[in-house]
């Protein structure tokens, strides 16, 4: 018979483009969070898939091209249908946690988003049991396929909307399944395949609608009388909404103060993802207008110097901007990573916006904002950043598994190298209570302080807050008193509490918005203090500052506080509960429960099933030895790099497409080679060099990357794409090796394991995406990067023996 | 026939049912509701500053039928101590937070209220159990008028809703004793402290749908001075080792 490999890697594009897409789709119907969730376990459907082919896998086999085809066929439907099955849930996840229905439902979305990937999976695997002698070229296949995927599919989602890509990214199924049947000559399957891709084509009809959770933004202002979408536009970045309301206008102003009321002036509302809402304000030049940005805490830098030159990271539509303008700034560098976003306020509504976009004092970058502050080689006299987007999901906990790079020890370094002498780094964010958002900000601006040398990083450091928001100041240099008075003055104008200043009197805190206790006071005197150790050790959330290698700042979460937490979730404590987190370790929980039940399944059935058992059960042990490890190690290094790297290269889509791209495409050329050198090296002596050359690669960009990538990080995005895909080729090209060593081991007598060890991968690869990120919140990911060494190491001693005995037929 | 037989036995079984039965498992569970509520308030009387309601705010709570403020699928957990959806992307809290911020309000039976998102109109019946006149205001049309109709049906005639736009609050009916804003805002409107009485007070929650986070209490002493509280309605020391 002849082999497959094209159809392998169309197939595999597929997947992996649903997959990505299926993340968007899932971000703007749910949360993002959620969506991470669903997909995790829904990914499971590569471990069932293994599980279900160690039972029936060589039956299916010996009809290979027709299951091959129905499966390539199946996941084209389902990953079509199951998506508007899941849309059609009454699936509330905000209300997870009070309902024991959601779960139900939600296991019914985890069941029906399966499906795709089990079908997809099983045509890989099939054609591994199918054709042994080449899997390593079948892998490589796989993983080129998928490399090609991820490329394609960010590429759509720049020309298409999200729901419009579903329909190709399904289509990839039937066309698989069509190359399948040129590959093997059996033309009429791939006839039939064409003609059920016609038909189901010509019966989806028009694009489908998304819907969006009743509780998101866009839902709720949609509901108001008058509002009408006008506008919308996706990319990668998200699903931009525009929405105006002449009749009942939206008047976002976060944190406004309650005294001496100004007006508000009309604004049109932008949507991302169906949520997070930034608003154009309408300007005609007319300063009284747009009065309201003085009466908010994000106002307080101008108040204590005369700001000159501004640079405002996160510029959104623009208010931070109106704000400089209002007090008079010269120039105004405007940082905004949503190209489309800028474009919006830039053009479409640059009249309504008085062309602030278009202003000679402003110069607009696109950009991301840590990348612009590494590159930039201006100083200003303020650094703003204002990140008040959607109040309840940042403060519900919904963003705890965000990995966040502005707000690091790092990041506000490199804030305060941007400035000039005596300049000023603003940072508003929400309130939470109990506070944790806050005290994190001020013990990372603590600490950032400490770390460059200053003795006493309270004389550098203003607070002031409102009801809701809180502007935190790190001055360039001591504050002076005529510094200290001017941030009173603002307050007490205002009815905003100083929180702290140096040289600050507990009386004069908490005066206007009274807490049971002046948290932000006594947190920030903590903090300055010789105990701030204990403090922050003792806090009930986890506000120890975050930094590049441990970026979760939304992460509060401690362990040994959670019993008394869920005790008090139904005493009016549902707030304290840190949802995403919360869901993250759910899905970890889930995935290690399914994984165990589709590994140990087999096992049972292997161990009762006449004939079927081949060897001690100590080679079993060792597939499970080999196979975990490895499956767990590969997205261990994958998700750690990412990370590392999409800071280098600074745009965080592109970056993943590019690495994950990366990754995929040399791991295939790694798998490729082992074929390659068949005959030349020893199948032990590639385990090892792989697994060395992994271990030594993994150990020095630990040491060595910081440098290098700081070396490079001036350059221009080609090069810094380059230099990226330079380092990450030697140790994908590794990486691809371990896993096609492994099954062709199994060739021969163990060849019915082959589809176990598939299982054992799938689940190893779902539990460790999961187990990644809940590591590196508590070790980081050096330490992720270390412990995939680990277990690459044990793979290879687990692998060591099995390889010696593996069959010698050479591929073909 | 065995399958229509039972469909026939179970309608004949709900037809069978007296009100009077329906009404007593509520009552019950409305007594189990306020055993909860008043077993929370002494949980958290540190952090809210009150070891028990007014019992003018528990009687209310016990007499108003949350049941019929909520899609009938949800009448069995009606009376749970839990936030529930009431359509149109809105919800009515759990009960604990309802009498907590009806308490916090602290209105007597001659004041004039001012809701700003009607929703179900739960609030509003708790409300109008209290006082002279409740007035409430709802941004979303279908919920408005199925408030009115609710509202009238149960017989609550001393409430009035508004289909409109609260954020000016209702000038014509105020000055307010106080305001109670269910809908989510990023700043306290001016006009409706400008339409509060002095002493009087509002109350809005802070949070997403399901998870009320805490509760701001503005107190307008009088036209010049206006104090802010913001209250965490859970007993939860964040601070330790004598730092706070």
């Amino acid at each position: 018979m002849r082999r497959i490999f094209f159809s392998i890697a169309v197939l595999s594009a597929g997947v992996l483009g649903y997959e990505i897409l299926l993340t968007r789709l899932l971000s703007i119907v749910q949360w993002h969070h959620f969506a991470y969730m669903i997909i995790s376990l829904a990914l499971l459907g590569f471990g069932a898939s293994g599980t279900f082919l160690t039972f029936a896998g060589q039956r299916l086999a010996r009809r290979f091209n027709v299951a091959f085809v129905v499966n390539a066929g199946l996941f084209a439907v389902s990953s079509f249908a199951c998506f508007l099955f899941v849309q059609s849930l009454p699936l509330n996840l905000l209300e997870i946690s009070w309902s024991a229905d959601q779960l139900r439902w939600l296991a019914l979305a985890y069941l029906a988003l399966m499906l795709p990937f089990f079908f997809a999976a099983n045509c890989i695997a099939l054609t591994f049991v199918r054709f042994p002698d080449v899997l390593a070229t079948t892998y490589a296949c796989d993983l080129a396929g998928a490399s090609l995927g991820c490329a394609a599919v960010v590429w759509m989602l720049h020309v298409a909307e999200p729901g419009a890509a579903l329909a190709p990214v399904a289509g990839a199924g039937i066309l698989a399944a069509v190359v399948a049947g040129i590959e093997t000559r059996w033309l009429r399957w791939s006839a039939s395949a064409l003609v059920l891709g016609c038909a189901g084509y010509l019966l989806q009809g028009a694009p489908f609608a998304l819907q969006v959770s009743e509780y998101k933004g866009l839902a709720q202002a949609k509901r108001v009388a008058g509002a009408t979408v006008i506008d919308s536009r996706a990319s990668p970045l998200g699903l931009l909404t525009v929405v105006a309301n002449p009749e009942v206008p939206f008047r976002h102003a976060p944190g406004l103060s309650i005294a001496a009321p100004v007006s508000i002036p009309d604004q049109v509302a932008i949507y991302t993802d169906a949520d997070s809402a930034t608003m154009i304000n309408r300007y005609d030049g007319d300063r009284r207008s747009i009065a309201y940005l003085d009466r908010v805490s994000s106002a307080l830098p101008y108040h204590l110097a005369n700001i000159d030159s501004v640079l405002v990271l996160g510029s959104g539509a623009g208010a931070d901007v109106l704000q400089a303008i209002y007090h008079g700034a010269g120039r105004i560098t405007a940082v905004e990573m949503n190209a489309q976003l800028v474009a919006f306020v830039r053009d479409e509504y640059a009249a309504f916006s008085g062309n602030i976009y278009r202003d000679d004092r402003v110069s607009v970058r696109i950009g991301e904002a840590r990348d612009f502050v590494t590159r930039d080689r201006q100083r200003y006299d303020l650094v703003q950043m204002t990140g008040l987007d959607a109040f309840g999901a940042a403060t519900s906990g919904l963003h705890a598994l965000n990995e966040n790079y502005v707000l690091t020890v790092e990041a506000l370094q490199g804030y305060l190298d941007r400035l000039r002498p005596d300049g000023l780094v603003a940072i508003t964010r929400w309130i939470d209570l109990p506070p944790r958002d806050g005290i994190k900000l001020f013990a990372t601006a603590v600490s950032t302080l400490r770390t460059r040398g200053i003795d006493q990083p309270g004389r550098r450091l203003a607070w002031v807050r409102s009801w809701n928001s809180h502007t935190l100041v790190i001055k360039n240099g001591d504050l002076s008193a005529d510094q200290i008075e001017a941030l009173r003055t603002f307050a007490d104008d205002r009815r905003f509490d100083v929180a702290f200043y140096p040289g600050m009197t507990r009386q004069e805190a908490n005066r206007y918005n009274i807490l049971s206790v002046p948290h932000f006071f006594n947190a920030a005197n903590a903090l300055l203090g010789t105990e701030h150790k204990a403090f922050i050790s003792n806090y009930k959330f986890r506000i120890a500052p975050s930094s590049d290698d441990r970026p979760f700042h939304s992460h509060f979460f401690k362990w040994r506080h959670f019993p008394e937490m869920l005790a008090l979730r139904l005493r009016g404590g549902m707030g304290l509960l840190e949802l995403g987190y919360v869901v993250l370790i759910a899905a970890l929980i889930q995935a290690i429960i399914a994984s165990v039940v589709l590994i140990v399944l087999p096992l049972i059935w292997m161990r009762h099933k006449p004939g079927t058992v081949s060897g001690s059960a100590w080679s079993r042990v060792r597939v499970i030895g080999y196979f975990l490890p490895v499956g767990l190690a590969f997205l261990f290094i994958e998700i750690a790099f990412i990370q590392i790297f999409v800071r280098f290269l600074g745009h965080p889509v592109y970056a993943v497409a590019v690495m994950l791209a990366s990754f995929l495409l040399f791991a295939a050329v790694g798998s490729q080679l082992t074929a390659v050198l068949r005959d030349t090296i020893d199948e032990r002596r590639k385990l090892v060099a792989a697994t060395g050359v992994i271990a030594v690669l993994c150990v020095a960009y630990v040491v060595m990357l910081p440098m290098v990538l700081a070396h490079f990080a001036g350059a221009g995005i080609a090069w810094r794409a380059g230099v990226a895909v330079l380092l990450v080729a030697p140790l994908a090209v590794a990486m691809g090796m371990p896993f096609p060593l492994g099954l062709r081991a199994l060739r021969g007598g163990s060849a019915h394991l082959i589809p176990w060890a598939w299982a054992i991968n799938g689940c190893a690869s779902v539990v460790s995406a999961v187990l990644a990120i809940v590591l590196a919140m508590y070790f980081g990911f050096t330490a992720v990067i270390l412990m995939s060494v680990t277990l690459y190491c044990l793979a290879a001693i687990m692998g060591w023996r099995g390889l010696g005995r593996a069959p010698a037929s050479p591929q073909r | 026939m065995g399958h229509a037989l039972r469909i026939v036995l179970a309608v004949g079984l709900c037809l069978a049912t007296p009100i009077s039965a329906v009404e007593d498992r509520f009552a019950a569970e409305r007594q189990q509701m306020l055993a909860e509520i008043e077993a929370t308030v002494i949980d958290t009387r540190r952090a809210t500053g009150r070891s028990r309601l007014d019992a003018r705010v528990m009687t209310a709570m016990g007499t108003v039928p949350r049941h019929e403020f909520v899609p009938e699928k949800l009448h069995a957990i009606a009376y749970a101590n839990r936030p529930l959806p009431v359509g149109h992307g809105q919800t009515i809290s759990q009960p604990y937070i309802v009498a907590l911020m009806t308490d916090l309000l602290e209105v007597d039976s001659d004041a004039v209220v001012l809701e700003v998102g009607t929703g179900s109109a739960y609030q509003a019946a708790v409300l109008a159990e209290l006082v002279r006149n409740v007035y409430t205001m709802e941004i979303i049309e279908p919920l408005a008028i199925a408030a009115q109709q609710r509202l009238a049906r149960l017989g609550y005639r001393n409430v009035e809703v508004k289909f409109g736009d609260g954020y000016y609050g209702w000038p014509e009916k105020g000055p307010f004793d106080a305001i109670i804003v269910t809908a989510a805002v990023n700043h306290v409107p001016p006009p409706l402290v400008a339409q509060l009485r002095p002493g009087g007070r509002l109350v809005v929650p802070v949070g997403e749908r399901f998870a009320v986070q805490h509760l701001l209490l503005v107190h307008k002493i009088d036209d010049e001075r206006i104090e802010i509280r913001q209250i965490l309605p859970v007993r939860f020391v964040p601070l330790t080792g004598g730092h706070g």
